[in-house]
């Protein structure tokens, strides 16, 4: 097993020595992507600036909900998010290569090119998260710690979860690129308000039916000790730890899945 | 125990057919139609067949690449599709047209790589690369990036990082596809020097049956996702008829073509001039001596049976006695 893990930390270090092979464009990349999520908050503020309350929360509620959603997402796309080019080793049959090794294909596919260049927006979601949270004004008990703990690793997994589930698409349909977009990203727009501002089926579907209510929305209730203006009892709050382990689970099952329907490609 | 055991082996795909302007028609295509298969440890093996037969297909089943719609496979004992990382231990894979190098590092960098990602003991890896660049000749281009070598150099890097963990089978597809001749020669004759040591068991697809020649005592031919032929090269000359011809060339036209017995008579080109005979049971020697006695020989040559044309032949599906035609002027090629 030990073996294993140097493996794996040899294909890291051989991705950071190639990406080092272009600095200068490795460092606008780092800059680059502390803009999308600064943009993310700055778009929360616009709309705080016409509106004092969103869906029935103020600013300092809501921005605890971005900076979970920020968090989460930027550091499971920095972990995860690259298995977005599996489409791309899917057409081309590079795919065969990552299966001949002695390793697990989806390790390999995610270590071997791990975009760091995305660390710095995983830090700055973070930062986010914590000026959030000091100044929300939360009432700490031994229970929120420990969710304001879980809640972040929880949507990391959860939205890891996405990627993988939504990137498995591309072994049965290889120009899946779009749909898998707008599910994650558009998970993590939605996940940055409150449920409530959204409507109808649309807020059923990807609330509940895909679960992204439990990456920000329900466990900011929890932690501000609000009730939930939709009605659920409030130790749904506390549960995003469960369902990000499920999410897991159907990923992983839809991967293995994909995998074993892989078809290659010719010669 | 057998190496390779592969029984009624299938793999079946799916393919949307457009029919109409808009309809599509699910088709199901058999890749691989039930293959049955038995290599012994040290065996070097050719698996031939035309595009699109199923080589590449069985191969990628027996590596676990690919998942079989049935059938039973065990590589070195191990299911290719439940054990694929313990069977990619023990086997190396070079794919001609994928690369298992990092494309921005130096070649050296991608052998030091694999031996993490292989978990070899830093001794062996060592000793088993020197052979490589010995038998190789990659000094020259240890240190360039992947990207930056020729098909030739990257096809001998290729080789090196599949065996660099001492594989005891090695499947090659199509290992020769593209290269100069230098290259070519290079590739082979470490193969064949591989073969030579006895322990390695070699599964090469190729197009190239010069490869066939130099390498394998046992082809197996593959068609429609079925086996033709399995045997040894001899076996499919015999099967196929295909016999040594004599070319003989004469002064002055005969008047009347020639009866000799165990050799007969195939073809008259250029107005008599040339005589072509079949070998079977009469020796070159006793064909020449007939001949002389009958006309002027200006020229007498022997051709070998050609596995191209038996091949060929094999491919379209015609059995029966084939003669061989190349290397005589004139003959289609």
């Amino acid at each position: 097993m030990s073996g294993r893990l140097r493996a794996y930390g040899a294909l890291l270090g051989a991705q950071a020595r190639s990406q080092a092979a272009y600095r200068a464009s490795f460092v606008v990349d780092l800059v680059g992507n502390v803009g999308a999520t600064l943009f993310d908050v700055v778009t929360v503020l616009v709309i705080f600036g016409v509106t004092r309350e969103l869906g029935g929360f103020t600013l300092r509620e809501t921005l605890v909900m971005v900076g979970l959603s920020a968090c989460a997402f930027a550091t499971a796309d920095l972990l995860v998010g690259n298995v977005e080019r599996l489409p791309a080793y899917v057409r081309t049959g590079l795919f065969d290569a990552v299966l001949l090794r002695p390793l697990g294909a989806l390790p390999q596919l995610l270590l071997m090119d791990l975009p760091l260049r995305k660390a710095s927006r995983a830090v700055f979601g973070l930062a986010v998260l914590l000026v959030a949270l000091g100044r929300a004004g939360i009432d700490w008990t031994p229970g929120r710690v420990a969710l304001a703990l879980l809640a972040p690793l929880a949507g990391v997994l959860f939205f890891g979860s996405i990627f993988v589930a939504t990137a498995t698409v591309s072994f049965y349909w290889t120009e899946s690129g779009e749909l898998a977009n707008s599910v994650t990203y558009g998970g993590r727009d939605f996940t940055s308000y409150p449920v409530t501002a959204f409507g109808g089926w649309f807020r059923a579907v990807f609330a509940y039916g895909m679960g992204f209510a439990f990456v920000s929305y329900q466990p900011a209730l929890a932690l501000l000790g609000r009730a939930d203006p939709l009605g659920l009892p409030a130790w749904v709050g506390w549960v995003s730890p469960a369902v990000a382990l499920v999410a897991a689970a159907l990923a992983a099952t839809a991967w293995r899945v994909g995998v074993r329907y892989y078809r290659s490609t010719g010669s | 125990m057998s190496v390779i055991e592969v029984r009624e082996l299938r793999k079946e795909f799916t393919v949307r057919v457009k029919v109409g302007r808009l309809r599509r028609e699910k088709r199901t295509v058999d890749a691989v139609a039930g293959v049955d298969l038995r290599v012994e440890r040290g065996e070097m093996l050719g698996y031939i067949g035309p595009n699109g037969a199923g080589k590449s297909t069985t191969l990628k089943m027996l590596t676990g690449v690919l998942t079989p719609t049935s059938g039973e496979v065990r590589v070195c004992g191990l299911r290719p599709v439940p054990e694929r990382t313990r069977l990619a231990l023990r086997v190396g894979v070079v794919f001609g047209q994928r690369s298992q190098l990092w494309w921005d590092l130096p070649l050296r960098e991608s052998f030091d790589l694999l031996r993490h990602v292989y978990r070899v003991p830093a001794a062996e890896h060592a000793a088993r690369l020197r052979r490589c660049r010995d038998l190789l000749d990659l000094d020259a281009f240890v240190d360039t990036p992947v990207r930056q070598l020729s098909l030739g150099q990257r096809m001998r890097g290729e080789l090196t990082a599949a065996l660099l963990h001492g594989p005891e089978v090695i499947f090659l597809d199509e290992p020769t596809i593209g290269l100069d001749v230098v290259s070519r020669q290079a590739v082979r004759g470490f193969l064949g020097e591989l073969g030579r040591s006895g322990d390695t068991t070699l599964v090469l697809t190729t197009h190239d049956l010069a490869d066939i020649e130099r390498l394998c005592r046992r082809l197996v031919v593959i068609d429609h996702g079925r086996v033709v032929h399995d045997g040894s090269i001899a076996a499919l000359h015999d099967r196929y008829g295909s016999r040594r011809l004599v070319v003989a060339d004469l002064d002055t036209a005969l008047p009347e073509p020639p009866e000799l017995p165990g050799a007969p008579l195939l073809r008259v080109e250029a107005d008599g001039h040339r005589l072509v005979f079949a070998l079977e049971s009469a020796g070159v020697a006793e064909v020449v001596a007939a001949l002389a006695g009958l006309a002027a020989l200006r020229d007498v040559s022997v051709v070998e049976p050609d596995i191209e044309d038996v091949v060929a032949r094999l491919y379209a599906g015609k059995e029966g006695p084939l003669v061989n035609a190349s290397g005589i002027a004139g003959a289609p090629s």
